[in-house]
C-alpha cells in the first residue's frame, strides 16, 4: 500500500500541503512528494484538485495502527440525545470484547458538564469541542471536523445514532475517509476470529436482514437505530480522560450558514425518542379520532404517530408519519389504531418491543405482527382503555 | 438553472422476499420501479425551472434496463437523461455509488443544483445523497421540507430541513445538493408531450472508461463494505387475541402491557 502521485498531473499547488495533518507532504521542485511521516490517511487525495494523488487500494489492509470505539455524542440545544446512552452501552460492550478504550465525542457550546455523563455511562475519555461555532448543527462543521479527529487519532469503530442528524452528517465524514458506512444498524458484534465489526441492518423494507464487513479501510462505521440498543448502568462519579479538541482547522470553513430552529410545538414527546407511541389510521375517519389518540398519548407520556393514510387525508402532519416514506421507530411500546398495516408501515414500526393493534377488521395484516391484538371498534375500546387507566 | 436529478430504478421493495431453500432473494416476478422519493426531487427541479428556466437532467447508475425508469422521468417533463452503466459498477456499495455518480456529474459538465430523494427504499441508508456532495466538495442539506428561497442571481439559496425534534432553516450557496422528504411537494402527472418525447429521446449511456473511472473505486470491488450474509427476519408478533367487550378488552390489554413491564409510564 503506498502513495501513488502522477508527477505529470501535479502543478504544485501546495494544497495537499496543507490538507496533510501530518506535514508529510512536501513541494520538490515543482511536484508534490509524500516523506516517511506519511500515514496514508487520505487527506491529501481528497485535497487535491487535479486528482493527481491517490492511494494504491488493491493491497489496502486494515491498517493496525487503528484502535479504539468510538460513540458520536449527539446533543441537541445542550442536552444529550436518548441515542447517546444506548450508544455509549452498545460502544461499551463491543470496547469489552475487543480490549480496547470506549470514547466518546461531544460536538457543541456550552456541553462541557454533559461530558460527566458520558463518563458515568461508560466512556474513558471524552474528545470535547466545545465552541460558539458548533452551538448549531451543520453538516460542514460536524462533518469537518469529525474527519479530521478520526485522520488524527485513528479509533477502528466509529457509531454515531441513525437520528435525522446523524443520518446527515456521517456520510460525509465517511466518503470523506474514504471508509464504509452502514446505515440504520439494529445488530452490532465483533467476529472474534478477525475481530471486524459484524453490522446487521434491514433491508427491502425489512423482509431481508443483511449482515455487512468493512473489512479493509478504517475506521468501520456504523450509524445506529434508536431505541434498538439499551444504556449501560449509569455510574455516578465515575470518570475518564477529557480531550479539549481545537474547533477550528486550516480547510474547514462552513458552506452552509443556520438561520433557526423551529422547534415541532404540537407535541411534549417527539417519535424518535418516545417509549410509547400511539398511532392512528385511515380507520379514525376524521381528523378527530386523533383528539382521542392524543389523550391516550398524554396519559402514558408517550408520542403520536400515523400512517400514510392519515397523513394524506390531511388528519395530522407528515412528521408523525410512520413507515416507509415516514419514519422508523423502535419504540418499546407502538398501539396501531385503525391501521390496517400495510408493508410500508411495517417497515417503519416492526422493531418495536411490544405491538397493540386495534382493528375493526379481523383479517387486518397489522394482526400478524400485533402481540396483541384487539378486534372492535376502536371508539368504543381506546375509550374504555383510558378510563381503565385513569382509575 | 441547470439541475442533475438522481435516480434509482428499485425493485418492489413489498414483494422481495428470501428463498429459504437458497437463501437468495427472489427476484423473479418483482416488478422494478422507480424509487418513490426521486418523484419528489423530480418535482422539486421540474418547478425551479418552470420558474428559472434551464434544465433538468435525469441521472441513474444501474443495469441497461434502468434506462426505462429515465424514460419516465421524461414523461413527467425532464430535458436530458444520462445511465451510467458498466458491468464494473454492479455491486457498489454506498461509497462506490457515491463515486461513480460524483464521476457522472462531472460528465454532464457544470450544474447549479443537484436533488436526490432522501433515500432508496430498497437499501434505506440515506447514505448516496450527502456521500455524492462529498465527493463533488459541495455543500449539502439532507430532508429538506421547503425551499423558502432561491436566488439564482446571488447564487444561494433557503431551505427548511427536517429533523427529528423540529425543522432547521439553513442557507445554503449554489452549487449545492439537497435531499427531499415527500412533504415537499406533489409530483405532477406525466404530459402527453412528455410521453412522446420519451419514446424517442435517445438516453446515453456512460461506462468505466467513458467516465475515466478508477477500476479500483467502483463497483463490488471498490467498496468498502461488503454482504456477508442475508437471513429471513425472525417472525414477530406474538398474535394473543384479547376478546370480550370493550371494557374486558380493555382490562386484559392493560394487564398484559403490565405484565410485559411496557407500561411504566405516566400510567402507574
Amino acid at each position: 500500500m503506498s502513495l501513488l502521485i502522477d508527477s505529470d498531473l501535479c502543478t504544485g499547488c501546495g494544497a495537499c500541503v496543507e490538507a496533510c495533518p501530518f506535514g508529510a507532504v512536501e513541494i520538490i521542485g515543482e511536484t508534490a512528494q509524500a516523506n516517511e511521516k506519511c500515514n496514508l490517511c487520505g487527506a491529501c487525495v481528497e485535497a487535491c484538485p487535479v486528482e493527481a494523488i491517490s492511494i494504491d487500494k488493491k493491497e489496502a489492509k486494515a491498517d493496525d495502527g487503528y484502535q479504539g470505539v468510538w460513540v458520536f455524542a449527539e446533543q441537541r440545544r445542550g442536552r444529550l440525545a436518548g441515542v447517546s446512552f444506548e450508544l455509549l452501552g452498545e460502544g461499551r460492550r463491543l470496547a469489552d470484547k475487543l480490549g480496547v478504550s470506549l470514547s466518546a465525542v461531544l460536538f457543541g457550546h456550552r456541553v462541557r458538564e454533559e461530558a460527566g455523563r458520558l463518563f458515568a455511562y461508560g466512556a474513558d475519555r471524552v474528545y470535547l469541542a466545545d465552541d460558539p461555532s458548533l452551538d448549531a448543527f451543520t453538516d460542514d462543521l460536524y462533518g469537518g471536523l469529525l474527519t479530521a479527529l478520526i485522520r488524527e487519532r485513528r479509533p477502528e469503530i466509529v457509531l454515531c445514532g441513525a437520528t435525522s442528524l446523524g443520518r446527515s452528517f456521517f456520510p460525509k465524514a465517511a466518503n470523506a475517509l474514504n471508509t464504509g458506512l452502514t446505515a440504520d444498524c439494529t445488530g452490532l458484534d465483533i467476529r472474534e476470529a478477525d475481530r471486524l465489526l459484524l453490522q446487521t441492518r434491514p433491508a427491502f423494507g425489512g423482509n431481508i436482514m443483511a449482515t455487512i464487513l468493512c473489512p479493509n479501510r478504517r475506521p468501520q462505521m456504523a450509524t445506529v437505530r434508536p431505541k434498538v440498543m439499551r444504556p449501560g448502568p449509569c455510574r455516578e462519579g465515575r470518570t475518564g480522560e477529557l480531550v479539549e479538541v481545537e474547533p477550528s482547522r486550516p480547510g474547514l470553513v462552513p458552506k452552509t450558514r443556520f438561520i433557526e430552529f423551529i422547534e415541532d410545538l404540537s407535541e411534549k414527546v417527539h417519535l424518535a425518542e418516545a417509549d410509547i407511541i400511539v398511532a392512528g389510521g385511515r380507520g379514525l375517519g376524521s381528523a378527530k379520532g386523533f383528539d382521542l389518540l392524543r389523550e391516550l398519548a398524554e396519559l402514558l407520556g408517550g408520542a403520536l404517530g400515523a400512517s400514510r393514510g392519515a397523513v394524506d387525508a390531511e388528519w395530522i402532519s407528515y412528521a408523525h408519519q410512520v413507515g416507509q416514506t415516514g419514519k422508523t421507530v423502535s419504540p418499546k411500546l407502538y398501539i396501531a389504531c385503525g391501521i390496517s398495516g400495510a408493508v410500508q408501515h411495517l417497515v417503519g414500526m416492526q422493531s418495536a418491543d411490544v405491538i397493540v393493534a386495534v382493528n375493526n377488521d379481523p383479517g387486518a395484516p397489522i394482526f400478524d405482527v400485533a402481540d396483541y391484538g384487539l378486534v372492535g371498534d376502536l371508539y368504543e375500546i381506546i375509550p374504555a382503555v383510558i378510563n381503565q387507566l385513569q382509575r | 438553472m441547470k439541475i442533475i436529478v438522481c435516480i434509482k430504478q428499485v425493485p418492489d421493495t413489498k414483494n422481495v422476499r428470501l428463498d429459504p431453500a437458497t437463501n437468495t432473494l427472489k427476484r423473479e416476478g418483482v416488478e422494478s420501479m422507480v424509487n418513490p422519493f426521486d418523484l419528489y426531487a423530480m418535482e422539486t427541479a421540474l418547478r425551479l425551472k418552470d420558474q428559472f428556466g434551464g434544465t433538468v437532467t435525469a441521472l441513474t447508475m444501474g443495469p441497461p434496463q434502468a434506462e426505462s425508469a429515465l424514460r419516465e422521468m421524461v414523461e413527467y417533463g425532464v430535458d436530458e437523461t444520462a445511465l451510467l452503466s458498466d458491468r464494473a459498477f454492479a455491486g457498489a456499495d454506498t461509497w462506490a455509488t457515491s463515486y461513480t455518480l460524483a464521476k457522472g456529474v462531472k460528465k454532464l459538465g457544470g450544474f447549479d443544483l443537484i436533488v436526490c430523494g432522501k433515500q432508496a427504499v430498497d437499501g434505506d441508508t440515506a447514505q448516496v445523497g450527502p456521500g455524492l456532495a462529498e465527493q463533488l466538495d459541495i455543500p449539502y442539506v439532507c430532508f429538506v421540507r421547503r425551499l423558502i428561497e432561491v436566488d439564482h442571481q446571488t447564487r444561494r439559496m433557503v431551505v427548511e430541513r427536517l429533523m427529528d425534534d423540529g425543522s432547521e432553516v439553513v442557507e445554503i450557496p449554489l452549487p449545492a445538493l439537497i435531499t427531499v422528504v415527500k412533504e415537499i411537494n406533489e409530483p405532477r402527472v406525466p404530459s402527453l408531450r412528455g410521453k412522446m418525447k420519451a419514446k424517442k429521446i435517445a438516453v446515453p449511456v456512460y461506462g468505466l472508461q467513458d467516465l475515466a473511472a478508477d477500476p479500483d473505486r467502483v463497483g463490488l470491488a471498490g467498496s468498502p463494505t461488503q454482504v456477508v450474509q442475508v437471513f429471513a427476519p425472525q417472525p414477530r408478533g406474538t398474535r394473543v387475541r384479547l376478546d370480550g367487550r370493550p371494557e374486558e378488552q380493555a382490562e386484559r390489554l392493560i394487564e398484559a402491557l403490565k405484565k410485559d413491564k411496557v407500561l411504566t409510564i405516566g400510567a402507574e
